[in-house]
């Protein structure tokens, strides 16, 4: 599917977050409005502080803005409650953090399945579907391992592989490749450009990392509380 | 099964604090087992007291005794089905701690009306024909290793003078609450010794023991015994054997309410210590709740995976505890001797001490619980466990 002609999946319209820090009002984000279609890929940038993580946040339904909306296929989940957000990230969100956040007294297969544990499948069912995603990520000879017996490497994988095991439409990840070597940041990436090209799923994924970034199809800029692209940030060197 | 796998391996993640809240509470709920089991053994008494069983005494003070002309009167109050009657000797055997009740009886009224004491009828009929024949219960028999024939001397302390007894009989309880540490021998042999030596004290018996034909006339038998006494030189109180030993436990009421009191302090403590490690522990893995909670998992979910897991350390405790409660208690029974007529951990205990564990754990969850259940995941993600 060309990306540049399907239907936005997401929409963010003149979307505000602003934290408290001791009495004062801090505003992170500032009117951001973006669009991201089903099968993109797009890289967020920007300085440490800057709202890329929160943007995440708010995208992957997991803090809620003070203003604007988030439309999701549709729904705008910044009015869904707390259980019908719960709900909406299990069947339509994978998440893939910095520091993997695996469970550290499950293998590598638990740490899999669990998603798929809120899901009506069969044990056979899901012993199936959690074979065939850490196949996926190259870690079938792991599964009985716990996250402390894995290299950083794979232990992201597996994070990987829990994040679209129960196949999600939308994967997002914060600083995949930021506790990373070159090779296992280089193995991530590939991964999940597979996801991606391979089996479509829309990514929006946060980074610091040049080389990560190129992954991505569109690379967007935030500072400041704004949102830019990168012709943006061109113009503005040059000025 | 997720749930469970995920309660027990979190429960067993830090070995040495886990065992060591498990000492804590083994010790708590073992500690909690036996005090208990010292109050009711206070109380033994009074549990196994007939409820139409009434016990007559003089109504100054059980130190003034009462005639035994008494006895044939008291026999002819409407509602009374049998007269006995009971004197406490209070003899020292060979040591002022080897303590054990003793009393002067009259033999065949007094086993007539305390059925729950077994004896052998071979045994009970040589006790019969011996004048200086005793019957002693089988825990003295036990602590002491006396058998059938054994020379039983006492030290007189109200009846002065050495005693000798010879053990006739050794009687049973028909159940494991039956006081089988008494020993009771032939009141008309004190009588008569007491005659011999200056007359004091004689014809006389400690209280008169009285079995009413009808549990529902206890009361007006007990008003009619008294009423025939009123105005005599020994007036009478009569109350039931129950409300008897009650009042002999009164006398001690305040040591009791300490230990008791102190049972519940036991679990107290051993409540904070739970609660401490549960924080310690929900604050440690917030991270990881929050991951959960980004995967799609329920506040619910999370709060149960807390509560659970200090429940599962809190019945692992109480079950230890409570098994151990068994063992030691006996060997604190044997280690006291014929202190308490009865000790034995009663199924009332248990319950308690599965009770105060499970509410140990609940409680101890309940506050790390809570938070792990309503903090934000941003907050949760950006905690370091």
């Amino acid at each position: 599917m060309d990306t540049r002609t399907a239907p936005p999946l997401i929409s963010i319209r003149n979307l505000a977050k602003s934290y408290r820090r001791g009495g004062q009002i801090v505003p992170v984000l500032t009117d951001i409005t973006l669009e991201v279609r089903a099968g993109d890929f797009l890289g967020l940038m920007g300085p440490s502080g800057s709202g890329k993580s929160t943007l995440l946040n708010l995208i992957a339904g997991i803090d809620k803005p003070d203003a604007g909306e988030i439309l999701f296929d549709g729904v705008d989940i910044t009015r869904l409650s707390e259980t019908e957000l719960a709900d909406w990230r299990a069947g339509t969100v994978g998440f893939i953090f910095q520091f993997y956040n695996l469970i550290p007294v499950l293998t590598a297969f638990e740490n899999v399945e669990l998603p798929l544990t809120l899901t009506r499948l069969t044990r056979r069912e899901r012993r199936e579907h959690v074979e065939a995603a850490l196949e996926l990520v190259g870690l079938s000879d792991r599964v009985t391992h716990y996250p402390s017996e894995l290299s950083g490497g794979q232990q992201q994988r597996v994070a990987i592989a829990r994040a679209i095991i129960a196949d999600p439409r939308l994967i997002v990840a914060d600083e995949p490749t930021g506790d990373l070597d070159r090779h296992s940041a280089e193995e991530v990436l590939t991964l999940m450009d597979r996801l991606n090209t391979d089996l479509g799923k829309t990514i929006v994924m946060v980074t610091h990392d040049r080389r990560a970034a190129d992954q991505a199809h569109a690379i967007m800029y935030l500072d400041k509380g704004e949102l830019s692209t990168a012709a943006d940030v061109h113009e503005q060197s040059l000025r | 099964m997720q749930f469970l796998k995920l309660i027990l391996r979190n429960a067993l993640r830090h070995r040495l604090r886990t065992a060591l809240t498990l000492l804590g509470l083994v010790v708590a709920i073992l500690s909690f087992g036996l005090l208990q089991t010292v109050v009711d053994a206070w109380y033994a008494g009074a549990a196994g007291a007939a409820p139409t069983r009434l016990v007559t005494r003089n109504a100054v003070s059980l130190v003034f005794h009462l005639p035994l002309s008494y006895r044939d009167q008291i026999r002819a109050v409407d509602g009374v089905r049998a007269v006995s009657h009971a004197t406490w000797f209070a003899g020292i055997y060979q040591d002022p701690k080897n303590f054990f009740p003793q009393f002067a009886i009259d033999p065949r009224t007094y086993f007539a009306m305390y059925p729950e004491y077994l004896v052998a009828t071979p045994e009970f009929t040589a006790f019969l024909r011996d004048r200086k024949g005793a019957v002693i219960g089988r825990k003295i028999a036990d602590t002491y290793r006396l058998n059938i024939g054994d020379a039983l001397p006492l030290r007189g302390t109200i009846y002065p003078g050495t005693w000798e007894f010879t053990v006739r009989a050794i009687y049973d309880g028909i159940d494991t609450k039956t006081d089988t540490s008494q020993m009771f021998f032939h009141w008309e042999y004190l009588n008569e010794i007491m005659k011999r030596r200056a007359g004091r004290q004689t014809d006389q018996v400690g209280v008169y023991l009285v079995d009413v034909t009808d549990i529902d006339r206890v009361a007006e038998v007990s008003r009619a015994i008294d009423a025939v006494f009123k105005n005599s030189l020994a007036e009478t109180l009569t109350e039931t054997e129950r409300a008897f030993q009650i009042g002999f436990v009164k006398q001690t009421e305040a040591l009791v309410i300490a230990i008791r009191i102190v049972s519940y302090v036991v679990i107290v403590i051993i409540l904070a210590v739970m609660a401490n490690t549960m924080a310690m522990t929900a604050r440690e893995r917030l991270s990881e709740y929050a991951t959960l909670k980004v995967l799609g998992f329920s506040p619910v979910y999370i709060a149960a995976l807390i509560v659970g897991e200090s429940v599962a350390i809190a019945v692992i405790g109480a079950t230890i505890g409570i098994a151990l409660t068994f063992p030691v208690s006996n060997w604190f029974a044997a280690k006291v001797g014929t202190l308490f007529p009865v000790f034995e951990v009663s199924g009332e205990t248990v319950a308690l001490q599965i009770l105060c564990a499970l509410g140990v754990g609940v409680i101890a969850a309940a506050v790390p619980g809570q938070r792990a259940a309503t903090v934000k995941i941003v907050e949760g993600l950006r905690t370091i466990g």
